[in-house]
């Protein structure tokens, strides 16, 4: 599968589960795991696992992932319809509050014009969705040259590049 | 007013040439209905019932004379010749073909206007006082936050995809003109008990199918955490608002389910992380953003010419029109002018390229080239020499804009209604007609005195219904229109939700119900008591009593 990560479409191995019992067994691979799972299948996952992906949905509060927030290489973030921008806060929180560093992808209905808000809140890889062209969605990452606020990606706000006289 | 500088005019320009592309994905099939709609909507534009609207927004009301001359070129080249002011003081035009939005925009972007986030579940035009700057009543201007604010919320990363639109308003003054309760978030500038300005912030109030009027959630924000307490209801809001029902999807409906002092309490706790960041606004910030709403240079000696109130004596349409038209201002010898945009026969808030024009050009001669759209959908001019009013009545009057109703029964909010909004389940206009055309008497119009109607041809409420002295709101009873009238509802100061007056009407009696409710008013008042008071001492009795008892 090809992703979009660091502006650049690699492929990619990481399979995302979305519905997963947590009783069943823990999968095989390079999977990217519903958070409660992960939670529940907590102390053997760390045990066999060297690298952790977790996927949560808008409904997660951010908050429940910082006891373990270094264990994860990835966090995907849902956008189950890309109305649904619960997700742009997470990656937000989690990028500037909670200063994770590894891997935000965007998953579900991710399309190119709203990649640019999506990467001005520190998402770096985009899961396009399947029957759209990923060429043509990097189009989206131009956005603006400008913008009025700080975010995830550019901490200085246009008040600090202006100059005042 | 505000000037764009190179950031500004950058970021309107690429605007233009996103939305270009946008609008050719589209045409060329690439982009579904389903996911052009919400990139379109972002842009102020919809599909209605005859072609798309295309509504470009007006920062807190105020327009240059260059930019309403372009407004005119607008309405001419690409519209019918005519535009809509709207009750957010943004102009809608009703007849402009898709494939030249594009153009539009570009012509727009040349005098320093757009339309992004005029809809769309995003953060909305702050709309603010159409006496700014010129109210006798006003503490401080709040068109430099509204600026503030304004560039804040453009194309804001993390909340352009809301649960639903916010709308924020900033009232300056000690009256209310702002309806700033029935907003999302509501600003007013106060004082503290140390002198210092700051704002008491209100939340949640709103209209649309389940309206409230704003709940506090803090008494004093220093000015320097305006954008980051904003920034922290909007956090809050986006990430627990509901998605699951359009209709419960509003800030007011989270607020009113977690209760007032805990949705505070979220709101502080966010705010606590954030207050002292990048967000903090510098006193140099306030002090460029205030820069650009400094008074003109007015004329010392303005008051000395009185002739207009000898001409007043002389002429009763003139002097009509000054009693109504006319607002203090607070430089001795000015005044600031409303213009109506509801002469009877015209839907309301409707002005056409030529009149646009002329009161472009009258701006120019008269009022340093400003004019403000109200939230009643009527033009201010906000500083005549009281030595230019009868010239500027004159010329007024030969466009059909000296209708001397302002606050007066005929000077109705409507929206657009059934005949062009697909939302609509009734018509607004043809009721607004048949309400001038019963009420064509000037001399009982002014015996009525202040009277607020507010019509709205649905649940939405873009009428404003809910806050009028009458509301109206249309209707479907089993394909038919029918009209439900409220009584004494206000968005000023002692703001108020209508109550129920009783069982909807026919559409053909609805001018004939507010005779009966005047009658009663004519009847009951005191002295000088306007309709609002009246009705708030003896309540809505004897009201329903005159309409159903006779049926």
């Amino acid at each position: 599968m090809r992703v979009i990560k660091n502006r650049s479409i690699i492929d990619d191995d990481w399979s995302l589960i979305r519905n997963i019992e947590s009783s069943a067994p823990i999968p095989e691979g390079d999977v990217i795991l519903p958070f409660v799972f992960w939670q529940t299948n907590r102390d053997q996952l760390l045990k066999t696992k060297k690298s952790h992906a977790i996927w949560i949905d808008g409904s997660i509060e951010t908050e429940s992932l910082l006891d373990d927030i270094d264990s994860f290489s990835i966090i995907a973030l849902d956008f189950p319809i890309f109305k649904d921008g619960r997700s742009y806060s997470h990656a937000r929180l989690l990028r500037e509050r909670y200063n994770y560093k590894g891997e935000l992808r965007a998953v579900g209905d991710v399309l190119q014009d709203q990649l640019f808000f999506m990467e001005r809140c520190g998402i770096d890889s985009f899961q396009i969705r399947d029957d759209k062209d990923i060429e043509q969605a990097l189009n989206g990452l131009k956005g603006f040259s400008v913008r009025y606020q700080a975010a995830a990606d550019d901490t200085i706000p246009i008040s600090e590049r202006r100059k005042f006289k | 007013m505000y000037k764009y500088d190179d950031y500004d005019q950058a970021i309107v320009d690429e605007r233009v040439e996103q939305f270009r592309d946008q609008t050719r994905r589209f045409i060329s099939g690439d982009l579904s209905d389903d996911e052009f709609r919400p990139l379109r909507l972002m842009n102020g534009l919809y599909i209605q019932t005859h072609a798309p609207m295309l509504r470009v927004a007006i920062p807190y009301g105020l327009l240059s004379s260059k930019q309403l001359r372009m407004l005119a070129h607008i309405s001419r080249k690409y519209d019918k010749g005519f535009g809509h002011f709207s009750t957010r003081q943004n102009i809608q035009f009703n007849w402009p073909a898709l494939e030249t939005v594009p153009d539009i925009l570009a012509d727009l972007a040349t005098v320093e206007m757009h339309a992004i986030q005029t809809s769309g579940n995003c953060i909305r035009n702050t709309t603010s006082d159409q006496f700014a700057g010129v109210a006798k009543d006003e503490l401080e201007d709040p068109r430099p936050y509204c600026e503030i604010i304004r560039q804040w919320s453009t194309f804001h990363p993390e909340f352009s995809f809301l649960p639903r639109k916010f709308k924020i308003a900033v009232s300056g003054a000690e009256g209310d003109r702002a309806a700033a309760m029935v907003h999302d978030i509501g600003l007013y500038l106060v004082s503290n008990d140390k002198g210092e300005v700051g704002f008491t912030v209100f939340v949640g109030g709103g209209l649309g199918r389940t309206p409230y009027i704003g709940k506090c959630i803090r008494d004093f924000l220093e000015k320097k955490y305006l954008l980051s307490y904003i920034e922290a209801i909007l956090r809050v809001y986006n990430r627990f608002g509901r998605r699951d029902n359009i209709y419960k999807a509003r800030i007011k409906i989270l607020v009113n389910d977690v209760g007032q002092e805990e949705f505070g309490k979220q709101v502080e706790a966010e705010w606590e992380h954030i207050k002292e960041g990048v967000l903090k606004l510098e006193q140099k910030e306030i002090d460029y953003a205030k820069s650009f709403f400094t008074s003109p240079i007015y004329d010392d000696v303005a008051a000395d010419d009185n002739s207009f109130n000898e001409v007043k004596n002389s002429n009763d349409a003139f002097s009509n029109w000054a009693k109504r038209n006319l607002y203090p201002h607070k430089i001795p010898g000015y005044h600031a002018v409303v213009i109506s945009l509801k002469a009877p026969g015209i839907a309301p808030g409707d002005a056409t390229g030529e009149q646009m024009d002329s009161i472009a050009n009258l701006s120019d001669q008269y009022s340093f080239g400003e004019i403000i759209v109200t939230h009643d959908q009527n033009l201010v001019l906000p500083h005549v020499k009281q030595g230019d009013l009868f010239l500027l009545w004159q010329a007024l009057d030969v466009q059909n804009l000296a209708t001397s109703n302002i606050g007066l029964l005929t000077d109705m909010i409507c929206c657009p209604g059934l005949d062009f909004c697909s939302l609509a389940n009734a018509g607004s206009i043809p009721i607004a007609k048949q309400i001038n055309e019963k009420f064509d008497d000037m001399d009982y119009l002014h015996d009525i005195g202040d009277l607020k109607i507010k019509m709205s041809g649905c649940v939405n409420a873009c009428g404003h219904h809910h806050v009028g002295h009458i509301g109206i709101l249309g209707v479907d009873k089993k394909g038919e229109e029918f009209y439900q009238l409220t009584l004494g509802g206000s968005s000023e100061n002692d703001a108020s939700l209508g109550d129920r007056l009783g069982p909807a009407i026919a559409k053909t009696e609805v001018a004939n119900v507010i005779g009966k409710l005047l009658d009663v008013y004519v009847k009951l008042r005191k002295e000088d008591e306007r309709f609002l008071e009246t009705y708030r001492r003896v309540g809505i009795k004897p009201f329903k009593d005159n309409v159903y008892a006779s049926n």
